[in-house]
C-alpha cells in the first residue's frame, strides 16, 4: 500500500511507500518511527479516514474501502484513538462524552449505559467524576476519559496514536497499564503507536519499525533489539538493557541476543553465574 | 479536503515575481484593482488579461492553483451575474419573467462584471501566492507607516496580520484532526437536515475553540518572555530594499497606468 500526500503539486509527499503487513487478531503491536515516518499516516488508514493512493486494507479479509457505506461499521469496528486524544473533548460532561461514540452508532440507552459506564471502569475513571465537566479534569484524567470515549464503542481493535505523549512518568505507566488490562480483557488486537522503545518493548508481542515511510523491521522484541546498532543508525533507540547485552556479546560473554527487561536479565545473569560457578 | 483551500497560501518557488520587494507588488496589485474598474471595454480587458497571463508565467505558479481561487467565489459570481442581468434598464429587450426582464445592455453589464471579479480574484491571490505571508505583512507595515500619524497602529495592525495568517494552516489541520477524531467516534458531517448538520458541527467548534484560545494564551506569554513590547524601537532582522529590479517594475507599473489611461480615451 502507498500513500502520496498532494500529488501532482509543489507539495507532493511520499508519507508511505510500498507497506505490506499483516496483524493477527488478538495480538499487542507496537508501531515505532521516528517523527515524519509515516506511523501517523498509516493508522489513519486503518479506519479508512485517508484512502491510500494504491494497494488497500484488509480487515478479515475485506477491503475496508469497498462500501462506503459501511465505512461507519469499520471506524466502529477499528477504534482509533488520535494523539492528543483529550483534544477532542467537547461534552458538557465526563459521561456525555463518553456516550458520543456509542450514540452515533445508534444504540439503545441502556446498552450505551452499560459500555460507558464499563469502558471508564477499564480505563479507571470513578463514578464520582462522571457529571464533572471533562475541562476540568487533570491532563491524565482527561487523557483516558478520551480513550474510553473510543473504547465505548466496543472496537475489534485499538490504535492509540502515542498514548503517553505529554504525560509525567506515572501518568504515563498508569495509562500504558490500562491499555494492558484492556488487551487481556477484552481480548482485542491493540496497537501501540510510540517512538518510545522503552514504553513499548514490556507490553508488546511484536514490533513494526517504520522509517521514512517503509516498514523497516518487522518481528518479536527480542529480535528487534538485537539490531540497537541499526535502530541508532535510523534515530531510534532501543531499551538500555540491550546495549548492556549486546555489549557483553561483543566482548565473547555467552548470553543471549535481545534481552531488553531487568527482569529477564537478571535471570540470565543469573544462570549464567552459576554455570560458572559449577 | 480543508486542505484544499487556496486563500492566502503561498506558493514557494523561485522566480522573477517571487523575488520583487514585498512592497511594490502590492503597490502593483492595488493599482491593478483600481484599473480593473477603470476599464470599461473589451479590448481593454483583453490587454489585461495578457498582462495578467505574462505576470503569471513570470511567476511560475501553475495556473491551476489560480482557478482553485476562483471555485470558492462562483456562487457569488452566479449571483451578481443573474441581479446584472435583470436590474439593468434598457431598450433591446431580451426577454420577461414575471416582473424581470432581462436586457442586452444587462447581459453586456454581467459578463463585464464577471470578468472583472474573476481578474480581480486571480490578480490578488497571485499576491499571495507570490509573496511570503512575513513579506506581506512587512509590506504592510511599511505602506501604512505614514498613517501613523493620524493613529493608525501600523505595527499592531501588521502584528495581527501575521499572527492569523501564520495560524490559518495550523487551525486547519486542528479541524482537520478533530474532524478525523470526531469521525473516529462516528459522527456523520455529510448527511442529514440543516439543523442536524449544524448540530455535527458542534463537536468540532467546540475543541476548536479550545484549542484556538489555548494557542493564544501560549503565544502571548511566550512573546511576552521574549521582551515583545509592541512597535518602539524595535528594530527589524531583514531590511527591505528596493533593488534594481524593484524599480524597473514601479517603471512598468507606470507605463501600465498610463496604457490604462489611453484605453480608456481611446475606447
Amino acid at each position: 500500500m502507498t500513500h502520496i500526500y498532494s500529488e501532482g503539486t509543489a507539495f507532493e509527499k511520499k508519507a508511505l511507500d510500498d507497506i505490506n503487513i499483516e496483524i493477527e487478531d488478538g495480538r499487542f503491536v507496537g508501531l515505532i518511527g521516528h517523527t515524519g515516518s509515516g506511523k501517523s499516516t498509516l493508522i489513519q488508514h486503518l479506519n479508512a479516514l485517508i484512502k491510500p493512493t494504491s494497494g488497500e486494507i484488509l480487515l478479515n479479509g475485506e477491503d475496508i474501502n469497498a462500501d462506503k457505506s459501511k465505512l461507519r461499521s469499520v471506524r466502529q469496528r477499528v477504534g482509533l484513538v488520535f494523539q492528543y486524544p483529550e483534544h477532542q473533548l467537547f461534552e458538557m460532561t465526563v459521561y456525555k462524552d463518553v456516550a458520543y461514540g456509542p450514540s452515533n452508532m445508534g444504540l439503545t440507552k441502556e446498552e450505551i449505559d452499560r459500555r460507558v459506564k464499563k469502558s471508564l471502569e477499564i480505563v479507571g475513571v470513578g463514578e464520582d467524576i462522571y457529571n464533572k465537566s471533562p475541562f476540568e479534569l487533570s491532563g491524565g484524567q482527561k487523557r483516558r476519559v478520551a480513550i474510553a470515549g473510543v473504547l465505548a464503542m466496543e472496537p475489534e481493535v485499538l490504535v492509540l496514536d502515542e498514548p503517553t505523549a505529554g504525560l509525567d512518568p506515572k501518568g504515563r505507566d498508569d495509562i500504558l497499564e490500562a491499555i494492558k488490562t484492556m488487551h487481556a480483557s477484552l481480548g482485542i488486537t491493540v496497537i501501540l503507536v510510540s517512538h518510545s522503545m522503552e514504553d513499548v518493548a514490556r507490553y508488546v508481542d511484536e514490533i513494526i519499525v517504520m522509517h521514512k515511510g517503509r516498514v523497516a523491521y518487522h518481528g518479536s522484541p527480542a529480535q528487534i533489539f538485537c539490531k540497537a546498532d541499526e535502530l541508532e543508525n535510523i534515530g531510534l533507540a532501543a531499551p538500555q538493557i540491550s546495549y548492556v547485552f549486546n555489549k557483553l556479546m561483543e566482548e565473547g560473554v555467552p548470553v543471549p541476543c535481545g534481552v531488553f527487561t531487568t527482569e529477564e536479565a537478571t535471570k540470565v545473569l543469573y544462570d549464567l553465574l552459576k554455570q560458572v560457578e559449577k | 479536503m480543508i486542505r484544499d483551500i487556496t486563500i492566502g497560501q503561498y506558493y514557494p518557488v523561485t522566480s522573477l515575481v517571487h523575488s520583487l520587494d514585498a512592497r511594490v507588488k502590492i503597490l502593483a496589485v492595488l493599482v491593478y484593482i483600481i484599473t480593473l474598474f477603470l476599464v470599461d471595454s473589451f479590448i481593454g480587458y483583453a490587454v489585461v488579461a495578457v498582462i495578467l497571463a505574462a505576470v503569471i508565467k513570470a511567476s511560475r505558479v501553475p495556473f491551476k492553483f489560480m482557478v482553485k481561487g476562483i471555485k470558492g467565489i462562483i456562487l457569488i459570481l452566479v449571483f451578481t451575474a443573474v441581479i446584472n442581468v435583470f436590474s439593468t434598464k434598457g431598450e433591446n429587450v431580451l426577454f420577461t419573467l414575471g416582473v424581470f426582464t432581462a436586457t442586452m445592455e444587462g447581459v453586456l453589464l454581467a459578463i463585464k462584471m464577471v470578468i472583472r471579479l474573476t481578474m480581480l480574484i486571480i490578480g490578488s491571490s497571485l499576491l499571495t501566492l507570490t509573496t511570503s505571508p512575513i513579506e506581506l505583512t512587512d509590506g504592510i507595515e511599511y505602506i501604512l507607516k505614514p498613517f501613523k500619524k493620524i493613529g493608525v497602529p501600523s505595527h499592531e495592525i501588521a502584528m495581527m496580520m501575521s499572527i492569523a495568517l501564520r495560524f490559518i494552516p495550523t487551525l486547519l489541520d486542528e479541524t482537520d484532526k478533530i474532524m478525523k477524531a470526531q469521525q473516529a467516534r462516528g459522527a456523520d458531517f455529510e448527511t442529514g437536515n440543516i439543523i442536524q448538520r449544524a448540530k455535527s458541527l458542534i463537536p468540532i467548534l467546540v475543541p476548536l475553540f479550545v484549542s484556538a484560545f489555548r494557542r493564544a494564551e501560549e503565544l502571548a506569554m511566550a512573546m511576552e518572555a521574549r521582551c515583545y513590547h509592541g512597535d518602539e524601537n524595535r528594530t527589524r532582522m531583514n531590511e527591505m530594499k528596493l533593488k534594481g529590479k524593484d524599480i524597473a517594475a514601479f517603471v512598468l507599473v507606470g507605463l501600465y497606468i498610463l496604457m490604462i489611461i489611453v484605453l480608456r480615451i481611446v475606447f
